[in-house]
């Protein structure tokens, strides 16, 4: 699917980052950091944003949100840690913050932090974010340790079968982390194109989504995750049930800074507590 | 058509699809996750140079192992309490003996200046002397426990804990991640009840909370390994005394895990009926403690907070203790009125009145519990330096008729009796129930004076 550029033309980022400015006080540019524990997402958060960070909770719950900022060639970044997790899909409330943020918050790009050592077990969360976002770069982290172990990762293989750039990271010393944020720069400016790779669901599950997806992109025009929602449906996901009835969703679309806006305006709030 | 119409319509055409692809839509789905992943990961990663298994696998299969695993873990933790008993022991002495000369130069100086025989009483030997006591038998075995602790904990030792203990929290119906929240408990029950957030489900969550006082805490710990120094180590050859105190206070450990198993199963099959739920517990890799961040974690967030919380409650409990034994009421100090009344109870649970009244004072924080316990002893008997092991023992055995029975049902009281004040205040804090609170509060004082009342009547039927 190429969605994911396709959107990138017709909103162009200009606009949106002039508008999030206001927003997001001085930082134009949002950026969600997922990844399961222990991958390094911490380290890599703390190398990015060094002091630059306020630590505080996430509306209404127990988990902790931290946050923090980066500048980086004239634009400065907002960066949201989101909670560590394995999936998106079971119910446990730090899956259901992150995965609330990736389709609500509208990050303009989510970087990914996986184990160079555990890339299977990682990727699942991987093509999780990107069923529900099209802008996302993957920061292979923790790579000294798969040499140690005598692995090697194969960033182009991975990039290309995902769709999304890989990077490959040493956060605790920093290495890799510049090319990095250049990538996540060139993702959102629309210079590096992606096109997520999706995972097929088995063939009935399949033919409901295609019966589905087109009622729903029909319904909120222009939804770069019809296929996703389809299946969240399918699956009996509450949440998006909600999202749908409320109108949630289809103002995901029709006002596309809507809902960033609002969880900017969260955002600034909590970071000044 | 409205946009709510439209809405609905899905809803409805998406719940008739689902009807006929049956239940397990979610299996499927993950199914194909993974068989992606597992595809995706295969072209990526070259495990042609990858060793057959590392150092850290093998590692982790004999500590994680069903048959070493548990073992092991006891291994550990009788080592650790084995150094803090070996090596608290001398800066105890020396820390009181310098102490409580202190008290009684600054007395005698105070008195040689004029001050009022009451308030140079109350000054030092009541506040002065409640933290003089805090402060010896606490700080020595924080000092050396911490640290060591903190060690295994950067090691990533813990979640190896989990990981061994999961199956018997299944077994009772409870979360895994109990036994996280239950290490948690060991530094302080009030941290360990905050720490059962990681636990999603509200059910096994209270279950965590209710239970986590089953875990001796900091405060609870140099309550046991003075007992177990002076009645377990004294029956057996000066050779093995200490390994045989560290033994103890591992069984009242491995008992305090028992009767966590066994109410968190009675839970399960009462008021909080549920099934366990599933969860992903990773192994992090071993890593090398820093030793900076060590010091810092276990001497200044961890030993200088409990021990300035229990300097805190103990002055103020000092000045109480010196005012309940030095009030007299009708020729009879007030403190001998109230462990004369509480004699009868006390006496039935194989303990006595100065014990109970101990607990009701030290209520604030279990840590001054010895601290009181002694004061009470002292400022009604003889008025002498008890600074070693071997004068406590004196006193207590000898003044005090302490048997066996006394220092067995002593640790099983101090183990099972109801949270501190600061836990129960946690306890409501994260439950914001009334109902969960008191139950949490009462539950083990319950069962406190339940298994010491068996312990004692047992015993003296036995002899």
């Amino acid at each position: 699917m190429i969605e994911g550029s396709h959107e990138c033309q017709t909103c162009p980022a200009r606009a949106q980052l002039e508008q999030m400015g206001v927003t997001l006080g001085e930082h134009d540019r949002l950026v969600a950091l997922a990844g399961n524990p222990n991958t390094g997402k911490s380290s890599v958060f703390n190398a990015l944003t060094g002091l630059r960070q306020h630590v505080g909770n996430w509306t209404g719950k127990t988990v902790t949100r931290a946050e923090g900022g980066y500048s980086y060639a004239g634009h400065k970044y907002k960066l949201v840690d989101l909670p560590g997790t394995y999936s998106l899909l079971s119910a446990s409330q730090d899956e259901e913050i992150a995965r609330d943020f990736l389709l609500f918050g509208r990050p303009d790009c989510t970087v990914v932090v996986v184990d160079a050592t555990a890339l299977e077990r990682n990727l699942n969360l991987v093509l999780q974010v990107l069923e529900i976002t099209d802008r996302a770069v993957i920061c292979v982290n923790l790579m000294d340790e798969a040499k140690r172990k005598g692995m090697k990762v194969d960033l182009r293989s991975l990039s290309r079968d995902l769709g999304v750039p890989a990077v490959g990271t040493v956060a605790r010393t920093k290495e890799g982390l510049a090319d990095l944020v250049r990538t996540v720069g060139e993702v959102i400016s629309g210079e590096t194109k992606t096109s997520p790779r999706r995972a097929e669901p088995p063939e009935e599950v399949r033919k409901a989504v295609d019966s589905l997806a087109p009622m729903i992109e029909r319904f909120a025009p222009g939804l770069p995750n019809a296929r996703w929602v389809a299946m969240r449906l399918l699956d009996g996901d509450h949440r998006v049930r909600q999202a749908l009835l409320s109108g949630e969703l289809a103002e995901l679309e029709m006002s596309q800074l809507g809902p960033v806006e609002e969880k900017s305006n969260l955002i600034a709030l909590q970071g000044s507590q | 058509m409205s946009q709510a119409a439209d809405a609905q319509a899905i809803l409805d055409r998406s719940d008739q699809l689902r009807r006929g692809l049956g239940d397990n839509v979610r299996d499927r789905i993950v199914e194909s996750l993974y068989t992606a992943a597992e595809q995706i990961a295969g072209r990526a990663v070259d495990r042609g140079l990858e060793r057959a298994t590392s150092l850290e696998q093998r590692v982790d299969r004999v500590v994680t192992s069903r048959v070493f695993g548990l073992p092991i873990m006891l291994t550990i933790l009788a080592a650790v309490f084995w150094l803090t008993i070996l090596g608290a022991n001398v800066p105890s002495q020396m820390l009181a003996t310098m102490l409580f000369a202190v008290e009684a130069k600054a007395a005698a100086w105070s008195a040689a200046v004029g001050a009022p025989e009451w308030l140079v009483g109350f000054v030092w030997h009541g506040v002065f002397r409640g933290l003089a006591w805090v402060i010896s038998v606490m700080l020595p075995p924080m000092a050396i426990f911490f640290p060591v602790f903190t060690i295994l904990e950067d090691l990533g030792y813990l979640p190896r804990v989990a990981f061994n203990m999961d199956w018997l929290f299944r077994g009772a119906g409870a979360h895994g991640k109990q036994a996280l929240t239950m290490a948690m408990g060991f530094g302080c029950n009030a941290a360990g009840v905050i720490a059962t957030r990681v636990i999603d489900s509200p059910r096994e969550r209270l279950i965590a909370i209710l239970t986590n006082n089953f875990v001796p805490c900091n405060g609870r710990f140099p309550t046991l390994i003075m007992l177990a120094v002076i009645f377990v180590a004294a029956a057996f050859p000066p050779a093995f005394a200490s390994l045989a105190a560290a033994g103890a206070v591992v069984g009242v450990v491995v008992l305090g895990i028992f009767f966590t198993l066994v109410v968190s199963w009675a839970l399960t099959r009462t008021v909080l009926q549920g099934e366990a739920s599933a969860f992903t517990l990773e192994l992090p890799p071993y890593r090398r403690p820093s030793i900076l961040r060590i010091l810092y974690t276990s001497l200044i967030d961890r030993t200088i907070f409990v021990l300035w919380r229990a300097i805190l409650t103990a002055a103020p409990a000092g000045a109480v203790i010196w005012i309940l034994a030095n009030v007299d009421w009708g020729g009879v100090s007030l403190a001998d009125h109230a462990s004369n009344w509480l004699e009868p109870l006390g006496y039935a649970i194989g303990l006595d009145g100065v014990i109970l009244l101990a607990y009701v004072i030290a209520i604030p924080a279990n840590e001054i519990v010895v601290p009181t316990l002694m004061m009470c002893y002292l400022s009604t008997g003889m008025m002498t330096d008890v600074t070693s092991y071997d004068e406590i023992r004196r006193v207590l055995v000898d003044e005090h008729g302490w048997t066996m029975l006394t220092a067995v049902n002593l640790m099983l009281f101090s183990l099972l009796h109801n949270p501190c004040a600061t836990t129960i205040l946690t306890i409501w804090k994260e439950t914001r129930s009334g109902k969960w609170t008191t139950i949490g509060a009462l539950m083990p004082l319950v069962i406190a004076f339940a298994v010491t009342f068996a312990t004692a009547t047992i015993w003296r039927a036995l002899s």
